[in-house]
C-alpha cells in the first residue's frame, strides 16, 4: 500500500538528477532544481468532510544562462528522456532569447550553516485517518457549542534540491502542516488556524475551541456607522497586513523599479517606533527553509527597525545590480516578481489583549480580514473586508459583536498610529506568499478608516 | 491510455468504490513577459500525470501522481479509496450523483494558427517593439508586455462508461504601461490588465489585439493620470466599459452562483453566497435589464468546453431571467440538491486537482442600447474603465472595485479624466439599479485566466460576455 506521506525520493537520486541534467546542458552557465511534493488535504464543511485529497507532485525547473540570454523551461516528469527534454528546451529558449543587460551571473556557492530541523516524523506519519481524526475534534468542539465546523487539514512532506553549473549544491527535505477552521454558530463566526512544521505540535481542539469561543460571542451582531474607530487587531489581521507591505515595498526589485514606499526614504521614519519587522526564514517559530530558489543561504534581514526605513531583501539579480550580496530570498524560479519576504516577524511588546481592550473608549476589535487587495501600492493603501468575529469596544470592554465592516486605509498611516503591541506573538500561513509565515502579535491602532458595511 | 484508465477503475471497484474516474492530463505553456526594454521571462513548461477520484461509502477520495504507468496507477486508485473511507468517519450524509449518460468521443477546440509553431522570436519581436513605444514616453517608468500560450489534453474516463478525449489550445496578450512621479503610480492596460485578453484561439487571436497599434495610446493615458485629479466622492450615476464590467459580473454574479459555496462547501476560505437556495426563482437579483446566462458552449471562450470533468455535457444555462434569478452553476453532487440536472460546471485544474463548481462563460446578454446613447443619455455621472482593484464580503455582497481610469460625464459628454477611481455597493442594489445595457455590437467576450478557489488553490479560466452598462446612483470615490 502506498503511504500518502512516505519518504519521496532522497538526496541521493535528487542529486543524480540533477547532475545528470547540469552535464547534459551546453549552456554557459545552467541551473537545475526540483522540488517534489506529497501532500494531503482534508476540507470538512457544515461539520462533514466533504473533499479529501492527496497529491504526489514534481517540478523540475531549468534556467539555462548564454551570455546574457537566460531561457526557463520546466516540466513534471522526472524520466531520463524527459529531463534531458526540458534542459534541450531551456537551451533552446535561451537561444532564441534577447540579451539581458543586467544579468552578471547565476549565483556562487555559499555553505549553509546550521538551521532548525525541518523534518518531523509526526507530520510524515499523518495520513488521512490522522486528519480525519483531527478535523472530528475540531467538529466536537463546535458540537458541544451547537454550531458547525468547516476548515481544512493540510500536511506536506516536501524535498527541494538546487543545483547549478557553478557549485552550488543545495538540499533540504521538510515537512509542514496547516489547520484551519471556520466556525458558524447562528449569526457568530469564529476562525482560528494553526500553523508549524510538526503536525504534532497543533492541537485541533485548541484551534476548534478558539474558533467556537470566538464564534458563539459573535451571535446577533449589529450594525454600526463606518468612521475612523481605534482597533484592536488580532495576530491574524495584523500578519495580512504585513504579508502586503513586504509584497509592495520590501523587495528589492521594487525598490529597483521606483514603486516601492521605501524609496529614498532608508535610514528615516516611516511608521510608529513601535513598529520593528525583520524576515527570518531560520526561525523555527514559521516555516523553515535554508536556502532560496537559487540555492543560497537565507539570511535575517532587518527591514524596519523601532519605525525607520532599514533594508530590503535581494536575490541574486536585483544583488548583483547594485553589487551587493543576494540575502536568499529569490521566491519564484525566473525572478520576475523579483525576490520577498515570506517569513516575516513583527516584534511583540509587553500588552496583554485585555491591555488593549481596556485602554479603548470606543473602538472595534477585529479577528481577521478578507479578500483585501491594493488601492495604491506606493501609499499603501488597502480595502477588505472584516470577517469572522468582529466587535464593538466601549469604555474599555467589548459590548457587542457588529456586523462586517469595510476598510480603506493606508498600512504605514495604520502602522504609524500604533499604540500599543500585544505580546501575544504566533505564526500566521500566509496566502500570497506561500509556504510563508508571518509571525504577529496582537496591536491597537488608533484612528483606522473604514468605509463601508455589510449585511452579518 | 484507455487501458490504464480502464486498470485504475476496475482497481478502483474491486476495492469497494461504488463510482470512480480518472482524468490524464498534459499540459503545455508558453510565457513571454517583456518588462521595461528586456525580456524578463520566457519559459516553456509541460505537465503530465493523472488523478482518481473514488466515491466509497458514500464519501469522496482523491489521490494523484506525475509517474504515468500502471503500477503507481494501482497504488493511486488504493489510495483515493483509502481516503475516501477516511472521508466516510465524518460525514452527515452520503454523496448521491445526478445521472448522466455516458459518452465517448474526442473534441477540439479550434484555432486557425497554431501558437506553439509561431517562432518566437516573432513573437518576442512584437512585444518588443510595444515596449519601445510605450517606453517612448518620458513618464513611464515600467513598461510590461506579455504572451501566453496553452495547450491542454485531456482524457476522462469513469465507471460509468465514459471515456472522453478534449484538447483545447488558448492564447492571450496585453501591454501595460506604468507612470511614476514621487509618491504617485498610476497604470494603463490594454486591452486588459493582468495579462491582456484570452480566448479558445490561436495566434490569430493575438495578432487581432494589435499591441503596437495601441501602444502609445496606452502610455499616454498611464502619464495623464499622474496630473489628473483625484476622483471625487459623490454618489452619481456610473457606466462601466465592458472589461470592467467582466469583472463586476465574475466577482458579484459569477462567484455567488457556485452551488458549492451556496451550500457551504467554500465556506471556510472563499466564504459562502448571499444567493441562498430559498431564492431560486423568486429574488429580484437585478433589474429588468439584467440577463445573465451561463454559457459553456460558446466558440472562443475561456470558460468553454465539451464535457465537464465528471463528463456532464457543456451546456447554456439561465441565471437570470429579466433581474429574477433562476440557476446555478452545479455538479453531478450538488444538483440534485436543488432537483435540477447538472448544469455542467466541474472543471479541474490539471491532475493533481479534484473538480469543483467552477465558472464556464457567465455573460451579461445585450441590451439595445449605444455607448453612446448611454452616455448622451447621462447628466451626471463616471465613466470607469479596466479593473485596478478589486474586493468583496465573503457572501457577495459589499464589494469595492478600482478601475485604472475614469471620466467624468457632463451633459452626455465625456469630461476630465479622474485617477484613482473606486466605486462600491451591495450587490443586488447595484445590479437592480442597472436601467441600460449596450447591444450586441458592443458586446466582448473577455477571457479571464486567473480564477482563484478551493484548497488547495486552484486556478481556472473562465470567460465573461458583456457590453458597456449603466448604474444609476452609485457611490463613488472611497479614497481619500
Amino acid at each position: 500500500m502506498i503511504a500518502e506521506n512516505a519518504q519521496l525520493m532522497g538526496r541521493g537520486r535528487i542529486t543524480e538528477i540533477l547532475q545528470s541534467a547540469l552535464e547534459r546542458s551546453e549552456a554557459e552557465q545552467t541551473q537545475v532544481s526540483l522540488s517534489l511534493k506529497r501532500s494531503g488535504l482534508t476540507r470538512f464543511a457544515r461539520s462533514a468532510i466533504h473533499q479529501n485529497v492527496a497529491e504526489r507532485t514534481a517540478c523540475l525547473a531549468v534556467k539555462a544562462v548564454i551570455g546574457k540570454r537566460i531561457g526557463f523551461a520546466l516540466t513534471s516528469s522526472l524520466d531520463e528522456r524527459s529531463v534531458f527534454a526540458v534542459v534541450s528546451e531551456a537551451v533552446e529558449v535561451a537561444q532564441n532569447q534577447r540579451d539581458n543587460p543586467d544579468f552578471v551571473s547565476l549565483p556562487e556557492p555559499k555553505p549553509i550553516g546550521y538551521y532548525p530541523e525541518t523534518f518531523h516524523e509526526s507530520t510524515a506519519a499523518f495520513g488521512p485517518e490522522e486528519r480525519a481524526a483531527a478535523v472530528g475534534a475540531v467538529i466536537a468542539e463546535a458540537d458541544q457549542r451547537e454550531a458547525e465546523a468547516a476548515g481544512s487539514f493540510m500536511t506536506v512532506v516536501g524535498e527541494s534540491a538546487v543545483a547549478n553549473s557553478l557549485g552550488v549544491d543545495a538540499y533540504v527535505n521538510h515537512t509542514s502542516a496547516f489547520l484551519s477552521t471556520v466556525i458558524t454558530a447562528g449569526s457568530g463566526f469564529g476562525a482560528a488556524t494553526g500553523t508549524a512544521m510538526d503536525a504534532a505540535s497543533i492541537s485541533p481542539s485548541r484551534v476548534g475551541a478558539e474558533a467556537t469561543d470566538r464564534a458563539a460571542a459573535s451571535r446577533g451582531p449589529i450594525g454600526i456607522e463606518p468612521g475612523e474607530y481605534d482597533v484592536v487587531l488580532l495576530p491574524y489581521a495584523v500578519a495580512e497586513l504585513i504579508e502586503f507591505l513586504g509584497i509592495l515595498g520590501l523587495g528589492a526589485l521594487s525598490v529597483q523599479e521606483g514603486r516601492s514606499f521605501v524609496c529614498g526614504k532608508f535610514g528615516r521614519r516611516i511608521c510608529s517606533e513601535a513598529v520593528t519587522i525583520w524576515d527570518d526564514g531560520l526561525d523555527p517559530m514559521g516555516i523553515v527553509r535554508p536556502f532560496d530558489r537559487e540555492g543560497t543561504p537565507k539570511q535575517r534581514v532587518d527591514l524596519i527597525v523601532d519605525g525607520v526605513a532599514e533594508a530590503v531583501v535581494y536575490d541574486s539579480h536585483t544583488a548583483k545590480k547594485e553589487g551587493k550580496e543576494s540575502t536568499g530570498h529569490a521566491t519564484d524560479l525566473t525572478g520576475l516578481y523579483g525576490p520577498m519576504p515570506a517569513n516575516l516577524f513583527l516584534r511583540p511588546g509587553t500588552s496583554s489583549l485585555e491591555d488593549m481592550i481596556a485602554s479603548t473608549k470606543r473602538g472595534i476589535l477585529v479577528s481577521r480580514f478578507h479578500y483585501v487587495n491594493v488601492l495604491h501600492p506606493i501609499q499603501t493603501i488597502l480595502t477588505g473586508m472584516t470577517r469572522d468575529g468582529t466587535f464593538l469596544i466601549e469604555d474599555g470592554r467589548i459590548t457587542s459583536p457588529v456586523k462586517n465592516l469595510r476598510f480603506t486605509e493606508s498600512i504605514l498611516k495604520a502602522l504609524s498610529n500604533v499604540e500599543l503591541v500585544g505580546s501575544d506573538i504566533r505564526p500566521v500561513g500566509l496566502e500570497r506568499t506561500m509556504p510563508g509565515v508571518a509571525c504577529a502579535p496582537s496591536i491597537k491602532i488608533r484612528d483606522f478608516r473604514f468605509t463601508g458595511v455589510t449585511e452579518f | 491510455m484507455e487501458d490504464f484508465c480502464r486498470k485504475i477503475l476496475e482497481r478502483a471497484a474491486s476495492q469497494g468504490a461504488t463510482y470512480a474516474d480518472v482524468r490524464v492530463v498534459r499540459r503545455a505553456s508558453e510565457s513571454i513577459e517583456v518588462k521595461t526594454g528586456k525580456v524578463e521571462q520566457l519559459a516553456s513548461a509541460t505537465d503530465y500525470g493523472f488523478g482518481v477520484r473514488a466515491l466509497v461509502g458514500g464519501a469522496w477520495g482523491f489521490a494523484c501522481s506525475f509517474v504515468v504507468n500502471d503500477d503507481e496507477g494501482m497504488e493511486v486508485a488504493d489510495l483515493a479509496v483509502r481516503i475516501a473511507r477516511a472521508s466516510s468517519t465524518h460525514k452527515k450524509e452520503d454523496v448521491t450523483l445526478a445521472d448522466v449518460e455516458p459518452a465517448t468521443g474526442r473534441f477540439e477546440s479550434q484555432f486557425k494558427i497554431d501558437p506553439f509553431d509561431v517562432p518566437l522570436a516573432d513573437k518576442i519581436n512584437v512585444l518588443l517593439e510595444a515596449d519601445s513605444i510605450m517606453r517612448q514616453n518620458p513618464k513611464i517608468a515600467i513598461a510590461e508586455s506579455s504572451m501566453d500560450f496553452w495547450r491542454q489534453e485531456q482524457v476522462f474516463a469513469s465507471s460509468e462508461g465514459s471515456y472522453i478525449e478534449q484538447v483545447n489550445v488558448q492564447s492571450g496578450a496585453g501591454i501595460l504601461a506604468t507612470a511614476i512621479g514621487g509618491e504617485e503610480i498610476q497604470r494603463r492596460s490594454y486591452p486588459a490588465p493582468f495579462g491582456g485578453d484570452f480566448a479558445a484561439a490561436g495566434y490569430e487571436f493575438v495578432e487581432a489585439q494589435d499591441l503596437t497599434g495601441h501602444a502609445e495610446e496606452t502610455a499616454r493615458d498611464a502619464a495623464q493620470l499622474l496630473e489628473a485629479p483625484l476622483c471625487p466622492s459623490e454618489t452619481t450615476d456610473l457606466v462601466l466599459e465592458s472589461s470592467m464590467l467582466a469583472l463586476q459580473v465574475h466577482e458579484s454574479c459569477g462567484h455567488p452562483i457556485e452551488l458549492d459555496r451556496v451550500l457551504g462547501m467554500e465556506s471556510s476560505f472563499a466564504g459562502t453566497s448571499f444567493l441562498t437556495t430559498d431564492k431560486l426563482g423568486s429574488f429580484r437579483y437585478g433589474s429588468e435589464a439584467v440577463n445573465i446566462v451561463a454559457d459553456a458552449t460558446i466558440p472562443g471562450g475561456l470558460g468553454s468546453f465539451f464535457f465537464d470533468d465528471e463528463g456532464v455535457p457543456a451546456q447554456r444555462v439561465d441565471i437570470v431571467n429579466e433581474g429574477i434569478f433562476n440557476g446555478y452553476l452545479t455538479s453531478r453532487e450538488t444538483a440534485p440538491k436543488i432537483g435540477r440536472p447538472s448544469s455542467g460546471a466541474m472543471r479541474a485544474d490539471g491532475w493533481n486537482s479534484i473538480p469543483l463548481i467552477r465558472m464556464t462563460n457567465i455573460n451579461l446578454l445585450p441590451g439595445d442600447w449605444t455607448l453612446d446613447e448611454i452616455l448622451a443619455d447621462t447628466k451626471h455621472g463616471l465613466y470607469a474603465s479596466s479593473v485596478k482593484s478589486w474586493s468583496i464580503d465573503d457572501k457577495r455582497l459589499n464589494f469595492q472595485f478600482g478601475t485604472e481610469v475614469a471620466y467624468e460625464i457632463v451633459d452626455g459628454s465625456l469630461g476630465r479624466m479622474f485617477r484613482s477611481p473606486t466605486y462600491t455597493g451591495i450587490t443586488y442594489d447595484f445590479w437592480r439599479s442597472c436601467d441600460a445595457v449596450a447591444g450586441e455590437d458592443e458586446w466582448r467576450l473577455w477571457g479571464v485566466p486567473n480564477c482563484g478557489k478551493g484548497e488547495p488553490m486552484q486556478i481556472a479560466r473562465v470567460g465573461h460576455g458583456v457590453a458597456p452598462s449603466r448604474f444609476r446612483n452609485v457611490r463613488i470615490g472611497v479614497v481619500k
